[in-house]
């Protein structure tokens, strides 16, 4: 290829010469929208190697590895839907299930109310107003891991963790926040409650920001409460926002992953698989040690199915009303 | 009528007042809102007050729970400092989420101008394919991309973590947006002077898309500077760690010593704290304008 035989010396174009190269000729008699073309596809090369390789091939070959057996070493044994059967067969999944529902039942609606609330507020205080906004956004700039081990210290029992300290010094007794079956989870769920408010607020302040103050200035000359607008006015034309701000924290809240592992490094997802959200599942089942790589892929095409179904249902419910 | 008018003028004075500069809450209400506002936000970073407050505390200062430590000291920072792990990893965060950052901005916006400024068949195909990539969520590929990392020996190396993040669809869709912004007549006007599409796209195109870079420039960063679970997956040797790895095995090893743990959490906190309230305006508007658009 890298001989350098006549033929390829005059593909080279040489500014010196009239003649051009063979190639450099056929760009010439090119028109310019011919030449645009050839510019498009050669700007999106590596972007479309890239996404073929890195994006759509991984995506067809987890589809793929969910209907086979795998242990990274051997061969890959076709099982058809095995995984799956196993899967809805297994008491572990469906308590997983229900798990990374919780946390978006719980973590959705919590923490949209709460942002929708600060953000209405503090839409209409003007001193500091940027100083109160850095407050509550300063969370959002954290790791998940950074703040799940602070927050891990918080619950500790007495005399280390602070919530237990606080509610000690009230004479109330001890909770035992990450050791619980029942609390753990909202205990777990918190700290990313937490980290994704200001976020939210920043977004909604944006939305109501957006709604032209002459329906409040009409509504007022009408002598409608503050009640009555933020119902027939705020929420209604607010809604592009809340569509938005729904689907990406119910997405979020379903993928969660990092509070949980970092929270429950001693037993990830105990106490009792009590706070093992599907992620968790699916990693343990990969990467926990037994490599069951066909039964995760299984798991990871739950949750894609979870996660279009949960998005499309959202849409489908808020854009219709 | 004059009644109306009175309205109007109190209507607009109060949109005026709305938008205009900082002044002290009027009104008893007012100031309740304005006071719980700020007691909430202060109650809001009370765990990173926590945190660093810890950090600078001796252990057996750690159980009171007094905000300022009676004898601050930063013997754990050099405890944690000293066998240079920390550094190890602080630096190959800053690598892996620069060099991430970087090949995103060039890509994406690549991408995003192509399918915005360029006609030619298949372009709609292109973008809808790109787009719906969004759909797929990064767990399900982890297991294909630590397959194919293994195949290529591409797990432990910078490579391996940072593969799978050098473009997003998100910022395609995001800057593809922005370039709407740009008159066609100005590319026009560069084509005519004679610079080829490259030079166009970088000299003429890309200066006036320069908020959505930094906007889109933050949100990658960000999200690669605290990824967790590939990054976890694709390594295995402590010095290839990232921070929020190495800061997940520490605090197993650490076990109970919460103050070395506050101070490690500080360590991979306090540079995009600190980066927030230097730009503070800049990012939240380039939040606003990301998570709006996108």
């Amino acid at each position: 290829m890298a001989d350098h035989s006549p033929s390829d010396a005059r593909r080279i174009p040489r500014p010196d010469t009239r003649q051009h190269g063979l190639v450099a000729s056929r760009w010439h008699r090119l028109s310019i929208k011919q030449k645009q073309v050839v510019w498009a596809w050669a700007f999106l090369a590596i972007p479309i190697v890239f996404y073929t390789v890195v994006r759509f091939y991984p995506t067809a070959n987890a589809f793929v590895l969910s209907f086979q057996e795998w242990n990274l070493l051997g061969p890959r044994v076709w099982v058809g839907f095995d995984n799956y059967v196993d899967l809805w067969n297994d008491p572990v999944f469906w308590q997983v299930f229900v798990n990374t529902f919780e946390y978006l039942l719980i973590g959705t609606p919590i923490s949209l109310v709460i942002s929708f609330f600060i953000a209405y507020h503090l839409d209409k205080v003007r001193f500091m107003h940027g100083t109160i906004r850095a407050l509550y956004f300063l969370p959002f700039m954290t790791s998940a891991v950074a703040m799940a081990w602070v927050w891990r210290w918080f619950y500790q029992p007495v005399p280390i963790g602070v919530f237990n300290n606080f509610l000690a010094g009230f004479g109330i007794s001890q909770i035992p926040f990450l050791q619980s079956t029942t609390i753990a989870l909202p205990a777990v769920l918190a700290p990313a409650v937490w980290a994704g408010l200001g976020f939210q607020i920043i977004i909604f302040m944006a939305g109501l920001r957006a709604i032209p103050q002459t329906y409040y200035e009409a509504a007022r000359v009408d002598g409608v409460s503050n009640w009555t607008m933020l119902w027939e006015i705020t929420l209604p034309l607010l809604k592009p926002t809340l569509v938005f701000l729904v689907v990406f924290s119910s997405i979020g809240f379903l993928r969660i992953f990092d509070h949980v592992f970092n929270m429950t490094t001693n037993n990830p997802g105990g106490p009792l698989n009590s706070t093992k959200p599907l992620v968790l599942m699916i990693y343990e089942t990969a990467f926990g040690g037994r490599s069951q790589m066909g039964a995760a892929a299984a798991q990871t095409v739950v949750l894609f199915t979870i996660l279009l179904v949960v998005s499309l249902v959202q849409l489908r419910i808020l854009r219709d009303r | 009528m004059a009644v109306a008018d009175d309205i109007r003028i109190k209507a607009s004075s109060e949109s005026l007042l709305r938008s205009d500069q900082p002044r002290p809450p009027r009104d008893y209400a007012q100031f309740i809102r304005w006071a719980l506002l700020f007691a909430g936000g202060l109650v809001m970073v009370m765990p990173l007050v926590y945190m660093i407050s810890t950090s600078l505390k001796y252990s057996f200062e750690v159980y009171n729970l007094n905000l300022i430590p009676e004898e601050p000291t930063l013997d754990n920072y050099t405890y944690v400092l000293a066998d240079g792990r920390f550094f190890t990893w602080f630096i190959n965060s800053l690598v892996i989420a620069s060099l991430t950052t970087i090949s995103t901005l060039i890509f994406d916006s690549l991408v995003g101008y192509v399918l915005c400024k360029f006609k030619f068949r298949g372009r709609y195909i292109v973008f809808i394919a790109i787009l719906s990539t969004l759909m797929i969520p990064t767990e399900m590929l982890i297991i294909p991309w630590y397959m194919m990392s293994q195949n290529f020996g591409w797990l432990d190396s910078y490579w391996g973590i940072m593969f799978p993040g050098l473009m997003t669809a998100f910022g395609v869709f995001l800057m593809k947006q922005f370039f709407e912004t740009v008159p066609d007549d100005f590319l026009e006007a560069a084509r005519i002077d004679g610079l080829n599409e490259l030079q166009i796209w970088w000299s003429v195109a890309m200066p006036l898309v320069k908020p959505a870079l930094a906007a889109l420039a933050i949100f990658v960063f960000l999200g690669n500077w605290t990824a967790f679970i590939w990054p976890l997956i694709a390594t295995t040797t402590t010095s290839l760690y990232t921070l929020p790895v190495g800061l997940s095995s520490f605090g197993d090893e650490a076990d109970v010593a919460w103050e070395l743990i506050m101070t490690g959490a500080a360590i991979s906190t306090l540079p995009t704290l600190v980066f927030f309230l230097v730009f503070q305006r800049f990012i939240i508007r380039g939040v606003v304008m990301a998570g709006l658009k996108g």
